[in-house]
């Protein structure tokens, strides 16, 4: 990792926390985070992301282990001098204040001047296309448009860094996506730092540079978004982001890079060794439903499944299958309009060893 | 889809008939039931509510009574051009007036004029007498003034019979005046009452001073217990709501006397205090029978009025508010101000509009907790109701006080608006 003289922008350096001193909500954390980077902290509810950046914003205080930010551990800095931005989750615009007043409340705290205030909202307003809405109240503006005045708000007073807790998380699906674009292009204009958690991995994988995938208080993995999604490290992440059918086998050999597991009843898969114990202990195979090739020629990977179902979904059809005891194994198939599968027909199903992932069995 | 439009451009049904006369027939029924259904409550409060309210109103400025007793005596009195005394005619009719007039009748009247120059009582039940027993004779007087005169001098006191005039119309403000410590005097201009009698306006001030206290004290006491209750996990909060909701449980008696047991001289905080050490037994507080008694009785009592308005608008309040004004830079203590209090408002204007409009109507705790100088206006309504009989200065005592609270919801509705009410 980093050398102690070039820390990142943010560190989070063996942070542990817990609410009741039984149970870790965040276990050992150490997370690096470089300045300008959309990292995004992605996981299931209870995994200890929104705590985490509870901690960062300064509205709970880490059991053990400190936070840098610029090199300065911030622990005991309140949270109204950290200057730290946030967009809360339902927004938290306040509701006896206009649009204008929100936003210019942080710069008011900071005793700027009323022309320089004025220019500041007008420019964070102009930034999220809502120029003319500036006398209006929270109440009288659409979901949307309220996430684009908290998102103004908690960049106007230029803080060193922005959170952003589920933001999305209350808007319908299109706008949700709309959304999901302006954020990224807003980030990659002006350059700002952003922590963003969310439990929808597309949405972490349309907006970040990095991800990290949070689960039971521990990342589990932090990488960009092609690698989690392509070299999942263990069978959460595998399972969490996208899609993906998973069989259970037992370690036969090791081959170094790769490996054989068999699977009971079905044979020998060979496929790519990630985490996995030794010989003779159990592991979880992983292969993503696009990489599994129908009736192709091959000699080894190469099994037999029973069609279950077919799903008829335009660009592409979807069949569940019954393969190596997996009755929910998955293969999307490009519509060609050659496809003359049946329910419940066999078919050879088979795969690269390079795309099937062997990993922990948990 | 094609819509019929006909020629005075309304919109028809598939039918032909006018979408607007089709959707009321349509609604009918269910406006009837929903009539039906308020009836019995309407009704209700048209019987217990408005009519009593009513007759309140009208009660305060009537004077009707005493003009059937002597209608032939006022009508020749108007006739009379107010110097020295009046003219046979009017001792003629009030003579034959008091001769053949109903007992109870008279007895109302005499009430009613003695409100307007004390003295009329006695002097007319003195020679009411000796009229009935002159009529029985059938010895008719000469002059029935003289013949009065002689019976009783009063009847030549002209300040007796100036007063009458006050008394001639059938509306009277007299009841209202009295009830701000003012009078007519014989030439019917307002004046201040005696010295001695004046006790309205100063019951009025302490009433306004006790309620505003009472709503001030409520408000913080009940600011923080609202907030506590508001922001405690459920399990607690149930239990504390419990305890705010006790005193709704018991008799409003018992905790009325309990509070006389706890604050009178030789009572428990007292007895605590010279335990202590704190005060000497010769310095014993006056804490009941004033109006500090009537403010910590009554401020007890209506505590939770105060605060389960509060509590339902802080329960609404996001707790991400106050972490995002932390979060843009205010201060704990500047984003409670700028951001938490201002959203209280609703609360704290319904719960003050309630407390102080409960309080300005008080009656048995500072009746039993408040002595002389803790004594509310509502003393004097059930003083005048029950005692004296003087059922007109009830009615306008009560009508002010009516009027204060239909200026304060006015007021309220200006400043915060009633549709910002919240009560839970």
């Amino acid at each position: 990792m980093n050398a102690s003289d070039q820390r990142a922008f943010v560190k989070f350096d063996k942070i542990d926390k817990s609410y009741d001193g039984e149970v870790l909500v965040v276990k050992n954390l150490n997370l690096d985070i470089e300045k300008g980077e959309f990292v995004t902290m992605l996981g299931p509810s209870g995994s200890g992301k929104t705590t985490t950046l509870m901690m960062l914003a300064g509205f709970e205080t880490p059991t053990n282990g400190e936070i840098f930010l610029e090199n300065k551990p911030i622990s005991k800095i309140p949270p109204y001098e950290r200057e730290i931005g946030m967009v809360f989750q339902n927004y938290a615009l306040f509701p006896h204040m206009t649009v204008q007043e929100n936003l210019s409340f942080p710069l008011e705290v900071r005793k700027n001047s009323k022309s320089e205030t004025q220019e500041k909202v007008k420019k964070a307003l102009d930034m999220v296309e809502l120029g003319e809405f500036g006398s209006r109240f929270p109440a009288q503006l659409s979901g949307g448009q309220q996430q684009r005045v908290a998102l103004a708000r908690a960049l106007v007073f230029e803080p060193r860094l922005v959170l952003m807790d589920e933001p999305l998380g209350a808007l319908d699906k299109n706008l949700r996506e709309q959304m999901q674009y302006e954020i990224k292009h807003i980030h990659e204009r002006i350059g700002i730092t952003v922590v963003y958690v969310t439990h929808d991995q597309s949405e972490a994988l349309t907006m970040s540079n990095r991800i990290a995938v949070f689960n039971d208080g521990v990342v589990q993995q932090l990488s960009t978004p092609d690698i989690l999604y392509e070299k999942p490290e263990n069978s959460f992440v595998a399972e969490f982001i996208g899609e993906n059918n998973t069989m259970l086998g037992t370690l036969k050999k090791d081959d170094g890079d790769y490996c054989e597991v068999e699977i009971e009843g079905a044979g020998i898969v060979k496929a790519k060794k990630i985490n996995v114990g030794s010989v003779g202990e159990k592991t979880k195979l992983s292969v993503r439903p696009e990489r599994v090739m129908i009736n192709s020629q091959k000699d080894h990977n190469s099994f037999e499944g029973v069609v279950e179902e077919l799903i008829y979904l335009g660009d592409h059809i979807r069949a569940r299958l019954s393969v190596c005891n997996n009755n929910d194994f998955i293969v999307k198939m490009p519509n060609e309009g050659n496809i003359v599968l049946k329910e419940k027909s066999k078919i050879k199903v088979s795969w690269d060893p390079s795309d099937i992932r062997a990993l922990d069995y948990n | 889809m094609e819509v019929t439009i006909s020629a005075t451009n309304e919109i028809l049904t598939t039918d032909g008939i006018p979408l607007k006369v089709s959707l009321k027939k349509a609604e009918r029924k269910n406006k009837i039931r929903a009539f039906l259904l308020v009836f019995p409550l309407l009704l209700f409060i048209i019987v217990t509510f408005v009519v009593p309210i009513g007759d309140m109103l009208l009660r305060s400025v009537d004077d009707s009574q005493i003009n059937t007793v002597f209608p032939k005596t006022f009508e020749e009195y108007k006739k009379w051009d107010r110097q020295d005394l009046p003219p046979e005619e009017v001792y003629k009719s009030i003579f034959f007036e008091l001769a053949e007039g109903e007992g109870i009748q008279i007895g109302k009247a005499l009430t009613r004029m003695n409100y307007s120059k004390s003295g009329w009582k006695s002097l007319i039940k003195k020679t009411k007498r000796k009229i009935k027993k002159i009529v029985k004779s059938g010895d008719l007087p000469t002059s029935y003034k003289d013949t009065m005169i002689e019976i009783h001098k009063g009847w030549g006191d002209p300040s007796f019979w100036v007063s009458m005039s006050q008394m001639t119309d059938e509306r009277t403000l007299i009841y209202y005046w009295n009830a701000i410590d003012r009078t007519y005097d014989i030439d019917g201009n307002v004046i201040m009452q005696d010295e001695k009698r004046r006790m309205y306006i100063k019951t009025w001030i302490r009433t306004l001073k006790v309620s505003v206290y009472v709503t001030f004290f409520c408000l913080i006491l009940g600011f923080p217990v609202a907030h506590l209750l508001a922001n405690l996990p459920l399990r607690y909060s149930n239990l504390l709501m419990i305890f705010v909701l006790l005193p709704f449980w018991t008799s409003l008696l018992v905790r009325t006397t309990a509070w006389i047991v706890m604050l009178q001289q030789k009572g428990v905080i007292n007895g605590v205090l010279v335990w202590l050490g704190i005060i000497n037994d010769d310095q014993r507080i006056q804490m009941v029978y004033n109006m500090t008694g009537t403010i910590i009785a009554m401020t007890q009592i209506l505590l939770p009025f105060m605060i389960l308005p509060l509590y339902s608008v802080m329960k609404v309040i996001p707790k991400s508010h106050m972490r995002a004004a932390q979060n843009l830079g205010a201060k704990p203590v500047k984003a409670f101000i700028r951001v938490y209090l201002p959203q209280t408002v609703p609360g704290m204007s319904a719960g003050g509009l309630l407390v102080f409009v409960l309080a300005i109507g008080y009656f048995i705790t500072p009746e039993l907790v408040g002595g002389k100088d803790g004594q509310l206006i509502g003393h004097w309504i059930a003083y005048h109701l029950k005692t004296t009989l003087n059922w007109g200065l009830c009615s306008a005592i009560g009508s002010i006080l009516l009027a204060v609270m239909l200026v304060l919801y006015w007021l309220y509705n200006k400043i915060v608006g009633i549709d910002n009410i919240k009560l839970g």
